[in-house]
């Protein structure tokens, strides 16, 4: 979030955009059309069927008092809230640490640190969980031992804690990296001052310190209760299905989509995004702490004594130890034989791999088209809209932007719903299928979903190019689609690239939007299979051989993305220079 | 506000201090008097904010010894040094209003409430921003974040003021009203100020005397005006001001000494001292040659005009003479007959204008 609306204070200009010119006023046009199909539309379908009367076609608030008069969604309802809270309390407690011990202390971890706030991502939570349960579960490794050599278990997995302690081991990097960048943006000289005034210590750190970095936490903590909330494959891994997106998932798929309650949920998942969001936006508006500045010293870092180092370390090793959990439990389950009862396999084998690669090929090169094509959609719509929004003063251009942004705010379930509602009376020219069930709104669902993120990293790739770039170009006689193809376009490369394979490699391993709009098992991609593996015990060790190559398609993503920025960068600097 | 009639002077004895393998600051001693508005100017690197901030107790520790007062604060953590520092960055914190930030270090001190309240007040009006306690410090412009800083700082009575560039941030109409705003602050005070600057202006008209720094050595202590008319070397003299400067050396032969350039070019005054050295004299005092103009112990050099700038009050004519590249400048008014380029022109410095340094 910080980075993008720093990048806007940098894109400040006057457009140069001049009435004449349509090509971009059109694009803005289809873009526009294309939204409001694929995303306005459906969420509004199902706001409107959430106030239905399912028999009548009235208004009605009616599917909200029944929605509260059921114990089991009451139930789901608090479940949900629960979980994400207390998720948002673990990952503080593990971001914490991590974000005070690099900002604040030279410390030869710091490395450690930022590996350990991108491997979670690398993995989706749902892939994990039921190979976490091989470690912490009641009869898992952990408590198999601790039960041989202290006769105690520790409850680590049983009902909403498994979810719980999944999702805070995956989620917390948002907080880290949040937190760590307020932190990061505190002057020295704001403690210097603390200091020289009279202050030290704990009283230091409370009354500035703090203060300082609690912006940067609470966007990273609300995104966190935002993503829980919105989750559906973790619980539904679990087999926890007393929270608010399984009950929405098992509404839809076994009464029917007309059953109301589905719909309901939606609304309620779609409004607590919303408030975090806006809880999020809250804390940063007008709170530009960055207080880094001209004749400003820089962070205010201290050495370590012995004993502190010791711990620091102590510290960082027991999270990651947390945070390694879900990919080491993984890997050993798709190579383990026999895995039950016992703190380690039996025996290992490759048979996993080998059957994932005759049986479940499908799956693999179905994700490749889907998450290919949603990547695709992605940047090009992302191009569009970065220039228009910034380089045009084409009329609603802010709300183009804020329109393709606010697909942050709905759910995976939601949007399913959502075209499974507006797409399924809808049927394929010539032919009785219906639209929803065509693998082609699996893709359109996954580029919805991730074009926030794609869209911020065409935005920062723009910023890149300075205008004065494209104003030679015109004054040397190209005109505007001319210079955006010869010379913006070019120039953006590296970052639509990067905007690309990140897209990729997060909708290869979605699980919300696609598990409601996959129809067959012939179209259905990887964490689909994963999902449909990891339901029985048999399936377990084939699932997770499909998880580890989910993990190496989204880290080789990651990483690519990772080179592809720090070589534009590269360049860019040699650029300057010459 | 109290008014301090006993000022603390501050006495640093053979300080010394090290980043790491750079030696940032080396044999520094300085005797400040209670009460002295003192100026540290140097270029930018030179280690004035080093040597400050070892004085408020940040950086690494130094060698020698630093007092306040007769209490050796060497050692002390900034806390309990009562040294009061104005960041060159004011460093006001955002999350706290005005009135907030100026309390701060009063509340720190467990100050009781009312008095904290009573002091605050005092310290915003002495500011003259009262009617800003409320604010934001980014609701503030640079001149008025500049002086709640300077409150903040007033308002615990520390018994010296640290002030490090504190009006490079400002714009430069603003620099002029601010640096008298706190020469007048600071008497009515009485408190020991240091004000660091690169900005040999700011230091000339604030200070009482200043200490020149170059590579973390103090090159020269005294009044502005003393340093200027009397530099001791070659930097100092270089640094205040524009200077013409002719390395050379004083050679004694048969006919006694003479000044001799490194090119080569023999000037005829009888110098005292002996070596090595550099002439230094003054743009201003340089004239061009009419043929009106007296020539009564004038050194007088024969050269070429090669450039003229119009530089609004004066004009700068560049001579070459003898390899040597001389300033000279000339009071501009109506009707003035200029000299153009390339004209052969005649230059005269009264000789007690000029100064022999040290190399
Ligand atoms: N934290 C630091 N680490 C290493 N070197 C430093 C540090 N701070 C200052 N220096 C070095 O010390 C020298 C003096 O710096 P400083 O006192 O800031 O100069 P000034 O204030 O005169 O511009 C410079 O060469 C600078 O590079
Ligand atoms: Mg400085």
């Amino acid at each position: 979030m910080t980075s993008a609306t720093v990048t806007r204070k940098g894109l400040l200009r006057l457009p140069t955009f001049s009435a004449t010119q349509w090509g971009p006023g059109l694009v803005a046009a289809l873009v526009g059309m294309f939204l409001l199909v694929v995303l306005v539309l459906p969420v509004a379908k199902v706001v409107y069927v959430a106030f239905q009367d399912p028999s009548t076609g009235d208004l009605t608030i009616m599917n909200f008092v029944d929605f509260f008069n059921a114990s089991l969604f009451r139930e789901s309802f608090i479940n949900s809230f629960y979980v994400s809270a207390m998720s948002v309390v673990f990952a503080t407690l593990i971001a914490l640490p991590l974000a005070y011990f690099t900002t604040r202390f030279n410390f030869g971890g710091a490395a450690i640190i930022q590996t350990l706030g991108v491997i979670p991502l690398i993995m989706p939570p749902f892939v994990g969980a039921v190979a976490m349960q091989l470690f912490f579960g009641e009869n898992g490794s952990i408590n198999l031992l601790l039960y041989d050599w202290f006769g105690f278990t520790i409850p680590f997995m049983e009902g909403l804690n498994g979810v719980i302690l999944v999702q805070s081991v995956h989620f917390f990097p948002f907080i880290l990296i949040n937190l760590a960048a307020s932190l990061q943006n505190i002057d020295r000289s704001m403690e210097e001052a603390a200091l020289n005034l009279g202050s030290s210590g704990m009283r230091l750190f409370r009354r500035i310190v703090f203060p300082l970095g609690m912006p940067g936490y609470v966007a990273g903590a609300s995104l966190v209760f935002l993503k829980v909330f919105d989750d559906l494959g973790t619980p539904l891994l679990l087999n926890i299905n007393n929270m608010l997106a399984p009950q929405a998932y098992l509404r839809i798929s076994s009464v029917g989509i007309s059953d109301p309650i589905g719909y309901v949920i939606s609304v309620i998942l779609v409004v607590f995004s919303l408030f975090s969001l806006w809880v999020s936006f809250l804390a940063l508006k007008g709170k530009d702490y960055a207080t880094t500045q001209k004749g400003g010293g820089g962070l205010l870092k201290r050495d370590l004594k012995k004993w502190e180092r010791i711990g620091c370390y102590g510290v960082i090793l027991l999270i990651l130890g947390f945070v390694m959990a879900p990919h080491l439990a993984l890997f050993i389950l798709s190579i383990a034989s026999v895995w039950s009862f016992s703190p380690l396999p039996d025996g290992y084998t490759l048979d996993h791999y080998a059957e994932v690669f005759q049986s479940a090929g499908g799956y693999i090169s179905n994700t490749l088209l889907y998450a290919g094509l949603a990547g695709l959609i992605d940047i090009v719509l992302g191009t569009a809209i970065a220039y228009i929004v910034w380089r045009t003063g084409i009329w609603g251009r802010k709300a183009l932007d804020f329109l393709a942004m606010g697909a942050v705010a709905i759910p995976g379930v939601v949007l399913g719903i959502g075209y499974l509602r507006s797409f399924y009376e809808v049927e394929v020219p010539f032919s009785e299928v219906p639209l929803a069930s065509v693998w082609g709104v699996i893709v359109i669902a996954l580029a919805v979903r991730r074009l926030p993120y794609a869209l911020r990293a065409c935005v920062a790739a723009l910023a890149q190019v300075s205008i004065s770039l494209e104003e030679a170009a015109e004054s040397l006689g190209a005109n505007k689609s001319r210079t955006i193809r010869k010379i913006v376009v070019p120039l953006m490369t590296g970052g639509i690239l990067a905007g690309f394979v990140t897209s990729f490699a997060t909708a290869a391993v979605e699980l919300s939007a696609t598990i409601m709009l996959v129809s067959t098992e012939s179209d259905a991609p990887l964490a689909y299979g994963i999902y449909l593996f990891m339901q029985s015990a048999a399936g377990r060790g084939p699932g997770a051989a499909l998880g580890i190559i989910a993990v190496l398609i989204v880290g080789l993503g990651t990483y690519a993305s990772h080179k592809i920025i720090e070589r534009t960068k590269r360049d860019r600097a040699v650029d300057q220079q010459s | 506000m109290t008014i301090h009639s006993d000022s603390k002077g501050i006495k640093i004895e053979n300080v010394g201090l090290r980043f790491g393998e750079t030696e940032v600051l080396k044999g520094v001693n300085l005797n400040i008097e209670p009460g002295e508005f003192f100026a540290f100017l140097g270029p930018s690197g030179s280690g004035k904010s080093t040597l400050l901030r070892a004085i408020a107790g940040f950086g690494p520790n130094p060698s020698g010894r630093i007092l306040i007062g007769d209490r050796d604060v060497t050692g002390l953590p900034p806390w309990q040094r009562n040294v009061g520092m104005v960041f060159q960055s004011y460093a006001l914190w955002p999350h706290m209003t005005v009135r907030k930030n100026v309390a701060f270090g009063l509340e720190e001190r467990k100050v009781p409430k009312k008095e904290v309240e009573r002091r605050v007040e005092e310290a915003l009006d002495l500011v003259g921003l009262s009617h800003l306690a409320e604010r934001r410090p980014s609701e503030l412009s640079g001149g008025q974040q500049q002086r709640i800083a300077l409150a903040r700082t007033v308002v615990v009575e520390p018994q010296v003021l640290l002030l490090d560039e504190p009006l490079s941030n400002l714009d430069a109409n603003l620099r002029v009203q601010m640096r008298r705003d706190i020469l007048q602050l600071q008497r009515k005070l009485g408190l020991t100020t240091i004000f660091v600057t690169h900005d040999q202006e700011e230091a000339n008209t604030t200070s009482d005397r200043m200490a020149v720094l170059s590579d973390g050595v103090i090159q020269q202590i005294g009044r502005p005006m003393e340093l200027y008319d009397n530099p001791k070397n070659r930097f100092v003299a270089g640094f205040l001001g524009s200077a013409n400067i002719i390395d050379g050396e004083v050679r004694v032969d048969a006919k006694g000494p003479a000044f001799v350039s490194d090119k080569g070019l023999v000037l005829d005054f009888r110098p005292h001292a002996e070596g090595p050295g550099s002439l230094v004299f003054r743009p201003q005092n340089t004239f061009i040659r009419r043929s009106d103009s007296s020539t009564d112990n004038c050194l007088e050099f024969a050269g070429k005009v090669v450039y003229r700038e119009f530089l609004g009050s004066l004009i700068r004519y560049g001579v070459e003479v003898a390899g040597h590249l001389l300033a000279v400048d000339e009071m501009h008014r109506i009707g003035l007959e200029h000299v153009g380029e390339g004209a052969d022109v005649s230059l005269c410095v009264d000789l007690n204008q000029t100064v022999l340094v040290n190399a």
